[in-house]
């Protein structure tokens, strides 16, 4: 026989006031523990205490970027596209006959440092279970990721774990991965940024909130059962930052069982057919603390929940540590009574536990019962959206000034050819820009059968209606060195990537997400930086007309005084009416016109050429420029639906070479290009510069002036560069043979991490 | 022509494989894996995915789900079956197919476009290939690696019943490099390799997979 844990009760907790609680070690402050007394008129219990610490935390309250993260809203640019907006678990985007697709980037960054492969494989089962709670089948993941130097050790432990984690969740899940990043930078070396997107799409009449209405209504837990992993986790990793003195965390890193996770997301499917839910959330970060306290805080009256009802894996566990467990593939939903025997109908065929916990009611209090003591008795919005505000000091760092004056003037440039065509393989097999095929044929990208484009094309793109061909269009990007230089900027550049690589496929770009990753928002110079680049962020949106949806912030990304590059990853939606009419990106066929679509400056600070080849971060990013962007994603539209472009690629990280050895290599199908039209001449500026809101684009010979005159409608500069064809990539005096280019790109990451 | 598609906890590519079915012209039904009932179909595809988790081995526990008792004795007594991927491993267990799937030898799962060399062309689901036809299509896999004993793998290149092959680098490690085999009479094959991802244009490497389900089709009407 097993002993029932006991708990302290709010009648012990009334009659004890003096207690000394551990507020302290669960991350709370002084003061944020005076306000929870304030707020009950009394001391919490052990279990609101638990409640509190892990609702307040920086990771679910955002207490210290919510001033900041308002601009989205205030500034959010007039769109009649969005149906639900930031602030639910992820924004609804229209995308027309009757569809609607919702998504959102979240981190998953401290657990993939600590534990690699469970850190990661559980950071792709939340974003998935957040994309079910809206009422959608997921459709599509991608993996922002970065990492350390390409040869550091602890690069080799970390990466080859994150990557299998992402592999083994996602392929079991059969969920198709389109996209990502793979990036690294001695900035972040110790701290991983481990980002995931995913997209899922439902009819708007299917759209589902995590709403508790209607007393009477119950309250169900379905999935697995609730373990002892990741406990604290959310407080614990996510809120500070790591140090060796202390002792291994591994423990509070959840496990993953994605075949659960996939007879969940069919589980709900099902009952979201038969409109048996009322209200649903997932439990992530915070466990049934974050679901109960969300779901009443979001609906009309209270919720009751009795606690010793919860399915356990391991009956020790106390009350506290069943309220903040962050066990793996749960949902909450709320049912009516009369529909309560369906809903555990279909549970049942799927084999997934259901189990009523509560019940809505009109007392406007979330209250929690341990075998008929009462454990918790709050209010619910208290716990989970009035948590701590802050107004953070910020300040430009000192060292910014230094920094932006030292540009890349004085960094030798190659000129000659033969020094040229070396440095075009140099980069070309570089760990940033070399081929990431040893990473994402980890991936299973053809799981449902929709995948229309998936890396390393600019965009995943995936096809919505069969009958109709509607599909869309996801690209996530980021620039930490940009953003280092200048968050506002570099935000902003973030954003014209992301918008820009949707563009080229021919898809019109409709919503954004991000994820900002930043290091301590107790350091002025990070927040100063948070709030540049937020700022940024808000303004470019507004000014492109896309709005952001939801997302996610990861502070303290540190180690020590350092902080990680401020890294904003921005990942934005389009839409493509008819998916056959989307461009890839590879040449296709000998005999077509190469041509370059925008402006080429001198713009080297910041760029791929001066990291890799002289570890030169310094100067101004390139300049933005959103009109210069929007033109060119509406030549792309317009060439796209017109059948004129047969490839586009954007041009970005690594400058013209880059995009053109990319374009080769992806079919094997060469060029000839002249540059002398570009950057006045200076080969070097065309190869390398990474000035923005360019395209390297191919018509059919006979195509070529409709392509240039849509071009001129929109004011976007078109120059011809050559003819594709042949077995190498001939750029004036630099002939690059197919399979040298080819082997250069693909040696890299194989020799580093197989 | 009715085509059943089952689905198990887990199995990930059953709308694949459906929707494979219904471009080849067939009509499918969908198969539970709860039933002890096939509904009178005409041939059944075992799709890919990871049934029950593939926790233990993969296949071990999907070969005991109530509706492979009427597969296995329908299959030994001619009814068409495809096992792809996942299902290639249910056949395995199950014994309908000699052999096992074990971990690929890089140890990692490996999504490519594969070209493969049709070596029998009479079985109920390649009859419209012929021998020597070089295809491509996706492989998917963290298991994919086929192994058996040296005699049965002498039985099964001497009797014809090597379906494809791969060409080129074996991808994971298999036995003779074999992808897909079939049993003695023809009319159960199982393969790695995914047909069912390779049969549009728009979303798939080629469409050289169609041909997989058009041959069952054929083969049932003129069986």
């Amino acid at each position: 026989m097993t002993s029932v844990q006991t708990s302290e009760t709010v009648k012990q907790a009334e009659a004890t006031p003096e207690v000394e609680q551990p507020y302290r070690e669960l991350g709370l402050k002084d003061d944020e523990y005076k306000r929870i007394r304030e707020i009950l008129g009394r001391r919490p219990t052990s279990s609101e205490l638990a409640m509190y610490s892990v609702m307040w935390s920086e990771h679910c309250s955002y207490k210290s970027s919510k001033v900041h993260l308002k601009q989205f809203g205030d500034k959010a640019p007039d769109t009649d596209a969005l149906l639900v907006g930031i602030g639910e678990n992820a924004g609804v985007v229209d995308i027309g006959d009757g569809w609607a697709v919702t998504f959102k980037v979240e981190s998953h960054n401290h657990p993939s440092y600590v534990e690699p492969y469970q850190g990661a494989a559980t950071g792709v089962g939340g974003i998935v279970r957040d994309i079910m709670s809206m009422g959608a089948r997921p459709v599509a993941v991608m993996d922002p990721l970065r990492f350390g130097p390409a040869d550091a050790e602890d690069t080799r432990r970390v990466l080859p774990g994150v990557v299998a984690g992402i592999g083994g969740y996602g392929n079991c899940l059969g969920l198709p991965n389109v996209g990502g990043e793979v990036v690294f930078d001695p900035s972040y070396a110790g701290n991983p940024l481990v980002n995931a997107l995913c997209a899922g799409v439902l009819r708007h009449d299917q759209i589902k909130l995590a709403h508790a209405s209607g007393a009477g209504n119950l309250v169900v837990l379905f999935g697995a059962t609730t373990g002892g992993d990741g406990i604290g986790g959310v407080s614990v990793l996510a809120s500070e930052t790591f140090d060796d003195a202390h002792p291994t965390k591994r423990p509070a890193v959840q496990v993953g069982d994605p075949f659960m996770e996939k007879v969940l997301i069919e589980c709900c499917l099902d009952l979201f057919a038969a409109d048996l839910v009322v209200g649903i959330q997932d439990l992530g970060g915070a466990g049934l603390s974050c679901a109960t306290s969300e779901l009443a805080s979001n609906g009309d009256g209270g919720m009751t929940v009795w606690l010793d009802r919860v399915p356990l894996r391991d009956s020790s566990l106390r009350p506290e540590e069943i309220l903040m467990s962050e066990s793996q593939e749960r949902m909450c939903a709320v049912v009516e009574p009369a529909k309560i025997d369906a809903f555990l109908e279909i549970c049942t065929r799927w084999d997934v536990l259901a189990t009523v916990v509560g019940e809505v009611d009109g007392s406007g209090r979330l209250t929690v019962e341990w075998h008929g003591e009462t454990i918790v008795d709050v209010p619910p919005r208290t716990v989970a959206h009035e948590g701590p505000v802050y107004e953070r000091p910020y300040a430009r760092p000192p060292w910014q000034d230094a920094l932006q004056a030292d540009g890349p003037s004085s960094l030798a440039r190659p000129t000659s050819p033969a020094e040229l065509r070396a440095t075009v393989l140099r980069m070309v097999g570089s760990p940033n820009l070399a081929s990431k095929s040893w990473v994402t044929d980890q991936y299973d990208r053809y799981v449902l059968g929709n995948t229309v484009l998936a890396q390393p094309e600019d965009s995943g793109v995936v096809r919505v209606d069969e009958s109709s061909n509607l599909g869309i269009a996801l690209a996530t990007d980021g620039n930490g060195r940009f953003a280092k230089l200048d968050p506002y900027a570099g935000a902003q550049l973030a954003l014209s990537e992301a918008y820009r690589n949707v563009a080229v496929t021919g898809a019109r770009p409709l919503a954004v997400t991000d994820c900002l990753n930043f290091g301590s928002p107790e350091d002025p110079d990070v927040m100063w930086q948070f709030a540049e680049a937020t700022r940024g962020l808000a303004d470019a949106c507004l000014e492109l007309g896309v709005p952001v949806t939801g997302g996610n912030v990861s502070f303290y990304n540190q180690t020590g005084d350092v902080a990680i590059n401020p890294t904003p990853v921005v990942g934005v939606l389009g839409v493509l009416a008819d998916v056959r009419r989307r461009v890839p990106m590879g040449f296709a066929s000998p005999g077509e016109v190469v041509v370059l679509l925008g402006e080429t400056r001198d713009e080297l600070a910041g760029s791929e050429w001066a990291h890799e080849v002289h570890g030169h971060l310094g100067g101004l990013p390139p300049r933005v420029d959103l009109a210069a962007e929007k033109a060119l994603a509406s030549l792309m539209a317009e060439v796209a639906a017109a059948g004129v472009a047969t490839a586009a690629h954007d041009v970005s990280d690594g400058g013209l070479a880059q995009t053109l050895a990319e374009m080769t290599l992806r079919r094997g199908v060469g060029a000839t290009v002249s540059l002398d039209e570009v950057a006045g001449g200076d080969a070097f500026v065309a190869l390398f510069a990474e000035s923005v809101a360019r395209a390297v684009v191919t018509a059919p010979a006979d195509r070529v002036a409709d392509l240039e005159t849509s071009a001129a409608t929109y004011g976007v500069r078109v120059t011809r560069l050559g003819t594709t064809g042949g077995g190498s990539l001939v750029v004036g005096d630099i002939d690059l043979a197919v399979d040298e280019l080819r082997a250069a790109s693909e040696r890299t990451l194989p020799a580093l991490f197989a | 022509m009715r085509v059943g598609v089952v689905t198990f906890p887990g199995s990930l590519d059953d709308g694949d494989a459906a929707r494979a079915v219904r471009l080849a012209g067939g009509e499918t039904v969908r198969l539970w894996h709860g039933d002890d009932s096939l509904r009178d179909v005409d041939a059944v595809v075992l799709p890919g995915g990871f049934s029950y988790g593939d926790y233990l081995r993969c296949g071990a526990i999907a070969r005991f789900a109530p509706v492979m008792a009427p597969l296995v004795d329908a299959a030994r007594g001619g009814l068409p079956v495809l096992g792809i991927c996942n299902g290639f491993q249910v056949l395995c267990e199950s014994h309908l197919l000699p052999g096992a799937l074990i971990r690929n030898d890089h140890r990692k799962f490996n999504c490519v476009d594969q070209e493969l060399a049709v070596e029998n062309a009479s079985t109920a689901w390649t009859g419209g290939y012929s021998v020597g036809q070089r295809v491509v299509v996706p492989l998917k896999n963290g298991e994919g690696g086929y192994v058996a004993d040296e005699a049965t793998l002498d039985r099964l290149e001497g009797e014809g019943q090597v379906v494809v092959r791969y060409v080129g680098d074996n991808p994971n490690g298999s036995y003779r490099s074999i992808a897909g085999i079939t049993n003695e009479r023809g009319n159960v094959v199982g393969l790695m390799p995914h047909p069912e991802h390779a049969v549009e244009e728009l979303t798939g490497p080629s469409t050289d997979g169609l041909a997989f389900f058009t041959s069952v089709l054929t083969a049932a009407v003129t069986a």
